[in-house]
């Protein structure tokens, strides 16, 4: 297990944080307080005299009825209802169900798995990682692997060309998310976050604030299309460099920043007009061939001598040729986006039906660098569609190093997947937003630690799912699909819910 | 270079509130405080708000944009979110609310729909669900940034291609290369618009798609019959669908329009040399229905020298008087496949209508094979038409879509043309393509769920079980109440 950074409690900055049930206090209360007395989860609380309101977040719901401290039944007034929270209905999406959602949340509050039963693993999308369970065979406790004996380590460089071998603690890190989608403040925390898990973040196309220099040593710096705030000195400042030939979420067309959002702030860093929407070209102007790739390459080595690059691409059905293109071009790390990436602001179109789901990318790729005999000298690394540790062991297992985050980050920082990051100021959820007024409304330490949080809860899982695989490192899990089970291939009654494990080792769970 | 093809989109704002997916529920205990947190919504929500006494809405549902903010941070907790059944209860499975709600905010406004966030619905599904677009990394330079977007043709053409129609046979073959150029016709987009569905619909609404077709450069079909008064001056656009039996009144049209249309039946042939003797240089298409058989009928028609082709799914885009009806997309590239076999691809245009509803069915089902599309439900959506499918003379109409203005319904058509031509291009563009004319049967360029599952899962998972197909789970979450005391 890598070194854990300190997970403290982060709630839910919002004065009524959603939870999956909603509990209801009646006029008929007194407020004698027996509730407060007997529920140890926190949801009911008294001030002086008066019973506050439920917090609903922390409520387990119906299973809670076989406890002798169900509240709604010791009820001396019988004022406590407790029902399905009804705004859940206005969370409908396929991949961020609500219980992903709730969940996401709840980890990143405690740092542990959901206590409540939250589905944590999976969305409804009715097909990828949402049809594939994990197959842990059958070992005897005693036998396990010990959680201390557990790598998660992830080497980036296996190129043995002289260059760092740099070593990542976790096998994720955090996807490009440009200074313009997102705020100052969100970036940096996810850069602490980084640095506290000795992974990395990434800029993003939109320049590089200075205000991450402290951060230096674990971001990836990008360079786009749009080759926006990019210099020598940002390629100079970072280990490694990520050249983004193009987004999962809009493969095949460049970046947007639609004109609300470039704020004076933003124009300076991207030396670009206020008010104006910044399109990045598609494709790189300078690159026609796999050579004119090269070229590309080598001058970030050239300008960098200690850097290792990235080759960020999407998956059209040649994916597996660009894969091995880039190695001959000399890339450390071939980054593949799914089909169905996150993103600040792409064409619906784009989004729903340009390049192939991730969960066929990596398995097209793996085998083809296995067939070239490459395969050890390069990191593949997926991304598009990872929401949990359990799609970031399954992409393991279908072929990948590691994985590479996003939208789950900021899904911890209470994203509600309202989708509106494109227009206007921004999110009023202060997340991705550069409108000064908004970015304030998030602070940064309570950001940062969200987000430490729900990687601590992610380690957490990982180690586990290894141990049940009886693995002592992450390395070992990588293209071994029998560890998988495909529910339209296989019709095996297959659970694979660790939390009882969870539970377990550390007598309970957050 | 060709040139470029501009369209002119304008808002053309809705006439009716159109119901937002989800609505804002406010419950008693309103604390009333100062500072209430409705005044700081971030889309001003609450200020901009009215109560539609028409539609007897409150206009706050199709305002609201789902942050939430307002519902976490009221202090009496009063305020909750819900689903808005108005919204999705329109349309059916096939034509989703989703579907409909954004082919009228494309209507609106006139453009490519863009949103952040990722993706979030279903994994694939049935139909043009189960395939995606391809796109490549490193492209020709067919885009310089967004300017030379301008620069990819979506333009089709009709009629022979090389070889002089057969119906001219006592002509010389200079004579017949004339006849043969001029009979040429180009629209700009690879999207007709189709019959009506659901009823007859006055002049003005015809009006404003006529108008529309001139204006985008694309054709109308609609019923010889019904071409009169206005209608007449945008003939150019207009291809009358004959009726069957005497041709006789219709031959000033015939020799005033450019294409007509007609339905195949066993006097087809005939009809054509009729068709083609009133005018030599008209275009005739040969409306089929997509029925099981429909690669016999097309087989002969294409070899009897029909020159166009539409053929037809049913709304939903399954084939017709099938006891098993297959999905549009799959008889494409099958009745595509079948052609080119024969050799007879290029002699004849292929039309396909049925189920297109959204811009990237036209990518989609051009890559299948479809030289073009047809349109009619999106035609209707865009004029508020929310497919509540009670048209009936006696009920009114909850859009009153008999009042539609021509000059509204014109923009409201024009907008819709253009957003979906709009992502044509960013499917066109993506893969690096300068010309839809190329996509046409490319099944490379696009991933078949299919194939891909079996390239990539076959060897690790074995067998797909055939019998289930899965669906998307509803994504609402399961019904649990807790009364007190239970």
């Amino acid at each position: 297990m890598p070194p854990t950074p300190e997970i403290k409690r982060a709630p839910s900055r919002y004065r009524n944080p959603i939870g999956k049930f909603k509990v209801q206090r009646d006029k008929g209360c007194t407020h004698c307080g027996l509730c407060a007395e007997l529920c140890p989860r926190g949801v009911h609380q008294r001030l002086g005299k008066k019973m506050l309101s439920p917090r609903d977040e922390w409520c387990i719901g119906p299973s809670c009825q076989k406890n002798e401290y169900y509240c709604i039944r010791r009820c001396p007034q019988g004022a406590l209802r407790m029902a399905v929270n009804p705004n859940l209905q206005a969370l409908r999406d396929h991949r961020w169900p609500a219980d992903l959602l709730l969940s996401n949340w709840q980890q990143a509050e405690a740092g542990g798995v959901p206590y409540s039963d939250l589905e944590y693993r999976i969305g409804r999308s009715g097909g990828g990682f949402d049809r594939l369970r994990l197959r842990f065979p059958r070992i005897p406790p005693g036998e396990l692997p010990a959680e201390e004996e557990v790598s998660t380590a992830l080497l980036l460089n296996r190129r043995e060309d002289g260059r760092p071998r740099v070593r990542i603690g976790v096998p994720f890190y955090g996807g490009g998310m440009s200074f313009g989608s997102v705020s100052n403040h969100t970036m940096i925390a996810r850069a602490r976050a980084a640095r506290a898990w000795d992974t990395f973040t990434c800029t993003g196309e939109g320049g590089y604030p200075e205000s991450l220099k402290p951060y230096d040593s674990h971001m990836i710096t990008q360079v786009a299309t749009g080759l926006f705030g990019v210099g020598e000195e940002t390629i100079q400042r970072v280990r490694i460099v990520e050249f983004k030939y193009a987004q999962g979420a809009k493969p095949g067309l460049g970046g947007h920043l639609l004109g609300d959002k470039v704020t004076p702030a933003v124009a300076r860093m991207r030396e670009a007009v206020v008010g104006n929407a910044l399109f990045s070209p598609f494709p790189f102007h300078s690159v026609y061939s796999v050579e004119d790739h090269k070229k590309h390459v080598d001058w970030i080595k050239e300008v960098n001598p200690r850097c290792l690059v990235s080759v960020k691409v999407s998956t059209p059905t040649d994916v597996d040729m660009v894969a091995v293109g880039s190695y001959y071009a000399g890339a450390h790390i071939i980054h593949l986006d799914g089909s169905y990436g996150g993103t600040g602001a792409a064409p619906d179109i784009a989004k729903k039906n340009i390049a192939m789901p991730i969960e066929y990318a990596i398995p097209k790729v793996h085998r083809f660098l296995v067939q070239e005999g490459i395969r050890n000298k390069v990191t593949l690394i997926a991304s598009g569609g990872v929401r949990t540790a359990f799609d970031m062991a399954k992409a393991i297992a279908l072929g990948a190093d590691g994985v590479v985050v996003g939208t789950a980050d900021m899904v911890a920082l209470e994203c509600i997947r309202c989708r509106n990051c494109e227009s206007g100021r921004g999110c009023p959820r202060a997340i991705a937003t550069t409108d000064p007024e908004y970015s304030e409304q998030m602070n940064v330490e309570w950001a940062a630690q969200r987000i430490i949080n729900l990687y601590g809860s992610w380690v957490k899982q990982l180690v586990t799912i290894l141990r049940l695989l009886g693995m002592r490192s992450i390395t070992e899990l990588v293209g071994r699909t029998d560890c998988l089970v495909h529910l339209d291939y296989q019709p095996e009654e297959t659970d694979d819910d660790i939390k009882p494990y969870l539970m377990g080792s550390n007598g309970k769970s957050a | 270079m060709p040139s470029k093809y501009h369209l002119k989109p304008k808002p053309a704002p809705s006439r009716f509130v159109p119901p937002g997916p989800f609505g804002i529920i406010e419950g008693d205990g309103c604390l009333n405080c100062a500072k209430c947190v409705k005044k700081s919504c971030a889309y001003q929500v609450y200020q901009k708000r009215s109560y539609d006494d028409r539609q007897l809405t409150d206009t706050a549902d199709s305002l609201c944009k789902n942050c939430f903010r307002c519902v976490q941070e009221c202090y009496g907790r009063v305020l909750s979110k819900s689903a808005n059944p108005e919204y999705w209860s329109m349309g059916d499975e096939y034509w989703t609310p989703e579907i409909i709600g954004s082919n009228q905010r494309q209507a609106e406004a006139g453009k490519i729909p863009v949103s952040g966030g990722g993706y979030g619905g279903p994994f694939a599904g049935p139909g043009f669900d189960s395939m995606w677009t391809d796109m490549s990394e490193i492209v020709r330079p067919t885009r310089d940034g967004i300017h030379g977007r301008e620069y990819i043709s979506t333009a089709v053409e009709f009629g022979p291609v090389s070889q002089p129609a057969a119906f001219m046979p006592n002509r010389g073959s200079e004579e017949r290369q004339a006849v043969s150029a001029r009979l040429r016709v180009e629209v700009s987009v690879p999207i007709l618009f189709d019959l009506l569905p659901f009823q007859e619909f006055p002049q003005p609404v015809l009006a404003a798609l006529a108008r529309a077709a001139k204006e985008t450069n694309t054709l109308m079909i609609l019923p010889a019959e019904s071409i009169a008064g206005e209608l007449s001056s945008w003939r150019a656009h207009l291809v009358p669908l004959l009726p069957p039996g005497n041709l006789g009144p219709f031959t000033p049209l015939i020799q005033q329009c450019r294409m007509v249309q007609i339905t195949q039946d066993e006097k087809t042939g005939e009809r054509i040399g009729e068709i083609k003797r009133a005018n030599p240089a008209v275009i005739v298409s040969v409306r089929v229905p997509l029925t099981p058989l429909a690669e016999e009928k097309i087989e002969l028609l294409a070899r009897a020298g029909v020159e166009v082709i539409h053929i037809l799914a049913d709304g939903q885009g399954r084939e017709q008087e099938a006891s098993q009806p297959r999905f549009i997309k799959d008889r494409i590239r099958g009745l595509h496949r079948a052609l080119v076999e024969q050799g007879r691809r290029d002699r004849v245009t292929l039309i396909f209508g049925g189920g297109i509803a959204l811009a990237e069915h036209v990518a989609k089902a051009i890559i299948c094979g479809a030289d073009a599309v047809s349109i009619e439900r999106p035609l209707l959506i865009s004029l508020e038409c929310r497919l509540c499918g009670q048209c009936s003379p006696k009920e009114r109409c909850p859009v009153e879509i008999n009042k539609v203005e021509t000059s509204w319904g014109r923009q409201r058509v024009v907008n819709l043309v253009a957003a979906w031509h709009g992502q044509l291009l960013e499917v066109l563009g993506a893969m690096g393509m300068r010309d839809v004319r190329r996509l046409r049967g490319e099944a490379g360029r696009a991933i078949f769920r299919e194939d891909i599952e079996k390239e990539t899962f076959a060897d690790i998972f074995g067998e797909k079980m055939q019998t289930r197909l899965v669906k998307a789970q509803p994504v609402q979450q399961g019904e649990i109440a807790c009364a007190p005391n239970t």
